[in-house]
């Protein structure tokens, strides 16, 4: 079985470390703050200007003078810190930011991601995405392996305008984990139930395949 | 106005000189710490043909979104936009021009630009459409991207308090683009919730100087909130 949103963040939040700041992209990545094990402590750093992102509020607790980067209304953890765009996004382009989580629409065997803007929709902006993906050194992409109609999201060559060239090197989809070195994907483990086969045939960039790939555990 | 005093009585006055073709840069985040009055002060105005710079574009009845439909904005400078619909509109139409930036690099471009430093090297946006049209260079093995700074006509600023002077307090995540966008503009306006008296704010804890602001103005604010999220309280009973 593919691996739901939820499980998804549950993956991805294995990979947290005890004393980490981490920045969690919209969407899935955001679900991860959900799985953060207990016995560990880590700070969410929201780029327009949070370090300590709290839980959202309770109505009583609503602040419009306090949200996340998705614009929604956040609280601050103990031992937050405020800061101004400029201050956030050095913590993010001076590589101070221990791992961040984005989703994206591609990713090619170099590295190179897709994310922001397919010609001819809508195109809404990068946002803070370009200076995530350039500035850190520890990345995971989290998306559909393919789309609904089957076409491989893990390329050969991104078809769509970068959002980074070269920088990703941990792709979590709902069918795999897969690690980008050397030109190639290698896959390193499968969600629970899911074939080497399906994989492979999903994958359209040169995949190598240990002889053992385990399961995903949860 | 006398000596340091930043205080002006009307929005009329704070906004005064800002004329068709100028360049405003913007502080605030989606809705968050957006200077609402001073917009709302330029849709009066119906001044035209304006260079906005701004992380996003507001909504179709608040923020910079309200410029819109009298088509105002020339151009705007923004790394997250369409969030209304006339702006889509107006973009896909090729009536408003549109420079996507990085929000990283807009800020910092905000920053160089008051700073007197008129461009800089970054990793974001190299390899990408960011990149088109850019000098390009290699320090220790890592490719970066030349970015000019920017600077403005005027900056309208959104902060907590003030005192007289323009030492500026901001709350919370409402300071975000502000104080970058109080140091790049050649007319700084700043409104605010509270004006208090020179001496009354602890120098240590002031965010901006008053050296960059040129106008104060007290005023009430609605503070619209764009993505209302709550959870349950915990002690609330059913």
């Amino acid at each position: 079985m593919a691996l739901s949103r939820e499980q998804i963040a549950q993956r991805v939040a294995q990979e947290l470390k005890d004393g980490y700041y981490v920045n969690l992209g919209i969407g899935i990545p955001t679900l991860v703050a959900n799985y953060v094990p207990a016995d560990i402590e880590v700070m969410l750093q929201s780029e327009n200007g949070l370090l300590g992102m709290g839980q959202f509020p309770t109505e009583e607790e609503i602040d419009a003078d306090l949200i996340n980067a998705g614009k929604q209304t956040v609280t601050m953890a103990t031992g937050a810190s405020i800061f101004d765009s400029a201050e956030s996004f050095a913590m993010i382009r001076g590589g101070h930011v221990d791992l961040t989580v984005l989703g994206a629409f591609e990713v090619d065997v170099n590295g190179n991601i897709a994310s922001y803007m397919i010609p001819g929709k809508l195109i809404k902006g990068m946002g803070g995405a370009m200076d995530l993906v350039a500035g850190a050194d520890n990345i995971i992409v989290t998306m559909t392996h393919a789309s609904k109609h089957g076409v491989s999201k893990l390329l050969t060559n991104c078809s769509l305008p970068l959002t980074g060239k070269a920088c990703i090197k941990k792709v979590l989809t709902d069918l795999a984990l897969i690690e980008i070195k050397n030109g190639k994907f290698y896959l390193i483990e499968r969600a629970p139930g899911v074939t080497v086969e399906e994989i492979i045939k999903l994958t359209e960039g040169e995949l190598i395949v240990p002889e053992d790939v385990p399961e995903m555990k949860f | 106005m006398a000596g340091f005093d930043k205080v002006v009585s009307s929005y009329e006055e704070a906004m005064a000189g800002l004329t068709d073709g100028m360049t405003v840069i913007a502080g605030g985040f989606g809705l968050c710490g957006i200077p609402e009055n001073l917009i709302a002060e330029i849709k009066r105005k119906n001044t035209k043909g304006l260079t906005l710079v701004s992380n996003n574009c507001g909504v179709d009845d608040f923020g910079l979104g309200i410029l819109l439909p009298e088509r105002q904005i020339k151009k705007i400078i923004a790394s997250y936009v369409g969030e209304n619909a006339e702006f889509e509109r107006q973009m896909m139409n090729g009536e408003l021009e549109v420079e996507l930036t990085p929000q990283g690099t807009l800020a910092e471009k905000m920053r160089a630009g008051g700073a007197g430093i008129p461009a800089f090297y970054t990793a974001t946006g190299y390899g990408t459409p960011v990149a088109e049209g850019k000098e390009e260079r290699e320090f220790n093995g890592r490719h970066y991207i030349l970015e000019p700074a920017i600077t403005g006509d005027f900056a309208i600023v959104k902060a907590w308090k003030a005192d007289r002077y323009g030492n500026l307090v901001f709350r919370k995540t409402a300071r975000n683009f502000n104080p970058l966008a109080a140091t790049a503009g050649k007319i700084t306006v700043v409104e605010v919730e509270e004006i208090v008296e020179p001496g009354d704010l602890d120098p240590d804890q002031i965010h901006t100087p008053g050296i960059y602001v040129n106008r104060l103005i007290k005023s009430t604010f609605e503070k619209r909130i764009e993505q209302r999220t709550i959870r349950q309280s915990t002690t609330a009973s059913a």
